[in-house]
């Protein structure tokens, strides 16, 4: 079972679907218990940074998170769930996040010039890492689908895959049994599902 | 590198796909749920589900179909149509579609783009224009194209676009359903005024169209047609590979 967390950021119907369509069973939750059983866990999010990070300690859900992956348990990151993950956050002011991967998210204005702000649209996967299990069906160029403005940065060491826009931009990432997308699976067509069934497949 | 997307526009009144489709390869469709999924399947790069429909029954009908295909198609899904509030985008957002286009419901009440951007986020809320050439003044039409509201349509988009708007949907009145290709003097304008990806729409009668378009206008991210690619005329698989002969950079 993998629990999906809802702390009130963003539409969730797509991301549990999609664990339907690979035949994986998903719940989506706020409820402490549930998370703690969970085999895995998954932390979506859209809109603003400090907005969400506000909201995931206000349920107390993110003392929830750090624990589970601190026991070893499988987590990933999805879109601005993925930027939640580092260490720190420019997005309007300095925000702290969980600092479960180590690495600080920035604009992505400041290092690709004359480029469109979001980067909206499929971009393909150059990979720095060829062991990261959740990419274990995807190879270097597939393309995914990314809609974003800030970018993961100071995380050379945890970087699996890059995309181009402007400039090298961080993909994904994995510390351990921590695992970030910042491209949205459950829009990325069948290369999207074999991540996320990839994901199901580790064993804590 | 990022790619230009192929989006194919679905028509729905009353549940179904308007006019109906025929493809060779599946016979008769007028399910919006299986139209989708074969466009998903045969490179599709996102979708438009346009809801013509004007009854309070058939837009019940329009979100559970909504609902039906995010089950099965894991691609981005935009929503327009009856777009008049933020309690509208709530409901289609609800069903799994990504982004909401909004066109006489921006002109009717402008603050819906500012609210909608700051509760889901620029990148959901699309603006769509249908414009038009009047004594040699782009012009903002309403109502899908019957009424001229006056006003000046590079103005319009810089405004919505100010306010919140994250992508621009370019639908030219004047190329639409001519078949002689996309509108590339007003599209351009479009492009100049604005740093948010634009999408073209109206004249595509070809593939050969699409390669123009994006040779001449580098900046146009997407390509969107609908009646070319329901009756078969351009097969997007077909389209995708001419366009990487072309150097366009493309998925495939």
């Amino acid at each position: 079972m993998t629990a999906i967390i809802d702390y009130g950021v963003g539409n969730l119907y797509s991301l549990k679907s999609s664990f339907a369509a690979i035949g994986e069973q998903a719940v989506v939750t706020g409820e402490e218990n549930e998370i703690r059983n969970a085999d895995r866990i998954i932390l979506p999010g859209v809109g603003a940074f400090s907005d969400a990070m506000e909201k995931l300690r206000r349920t107390g859900l993110d003392r929830v998170l750090i624990d589970e992956a601190e026991k070893g348990k499988p987590v990933m990151g999805i879109c601005l769930g993925m930027q939640m993950l580092f260490d720190k956050s420019y997005e309007y002011g300095e925000y702290d996040g969980l600092s479960l991967v180590r690495g600080k998210v920035r604009p992505i204005a400041d290092v690709s010039k004359n480029l469109k702000i979001p980067q909206i649209g499929w971009n393909s996967l150059i990979f720095k890492k060829t062991d990261c299990p959740i990419f274990k069906y995807i190879k270097d160029g597939d393309f995914v689908y990314f809609v974003h403005s800030y970018y993961a940065d100071e995380c050379t060491e945890s970087t699996v895959a890059v995309t181009e826009y402007g400039a090298l931009l961080t993909a994904a990432v994995q510390n351990k049994n921590v695992f970030g997308c910042q491209f949205h699976p459950e829009k990325s067509g069948d290369t999207g599902l074999k991540i996320l069934k990839a994901f199901c497949e580790i064993q804590e | 590198m990022i790619t230009k997307r192929i989006i194919p526009c679905l028509d729905v009144k009353d549940g179904r796909v308007v006019k109906g489709v025929n493809f060779k390869a599946l016979g008769d469709v007028a399910s919006p749920v299986d139209l989708a999924k074969f466009y998903s399947q045969n490179g599709a790069d996102e979708l438009v589900f346009y809801d013509i429909t004007a009854s309070a029954e058939g837009r019940a009908l329009f979100t559970d179909i909504l609902c039906e295909t995010a089950k099965s198609v894991f691609i981005p899904l935009t929503v327009g149509g009856g777009i008049n509030s933020t309690a509208d985008f709530d409901r289609v957002l609800k069903c799994g579609a990504d982004k909401v286009s909004v066109n006489s419901g921006a002109i009717r009440n402008p603050a819906i783009i500012g609210e909608a951007a700051k509760l889901y986020g620029d990148q959901c809320v699309v603006l769509s224009v249908d414009i038009k050439r009047v004594d040699g003044v782009f012009r903002v039409f309403s109502k899908g194209g019957r009424e001229n509201t006056g006003m000046e349509a590079i103005e319009w988009i810089k405004l919505c676009v100010g306010n919140g708007a994250g992508e621009v949907v370019v639908n030219s009145i004047d190329t639409d359903g001519v078949k002689k290709g996309f509108d590339i003097e007003m599209l351009e304008k479009v492009c100049e005024a604005v740093n948010v990806p634009v999408i073209a729409s109206g004249g595509a009668g070809c593939m050969e169209d699409f390669i123009t378009l994006f040779k001449a206008l580098p900046k146009v991210d997407a390509g969107l047609a609908a009646s070319i690619f329901h009756f078969g005329e351009v097969k997007i698989s077909d389209l995708k590979q001419m366009m990487k002969d072309n150097s366009i950079p493309v998925r495939i």
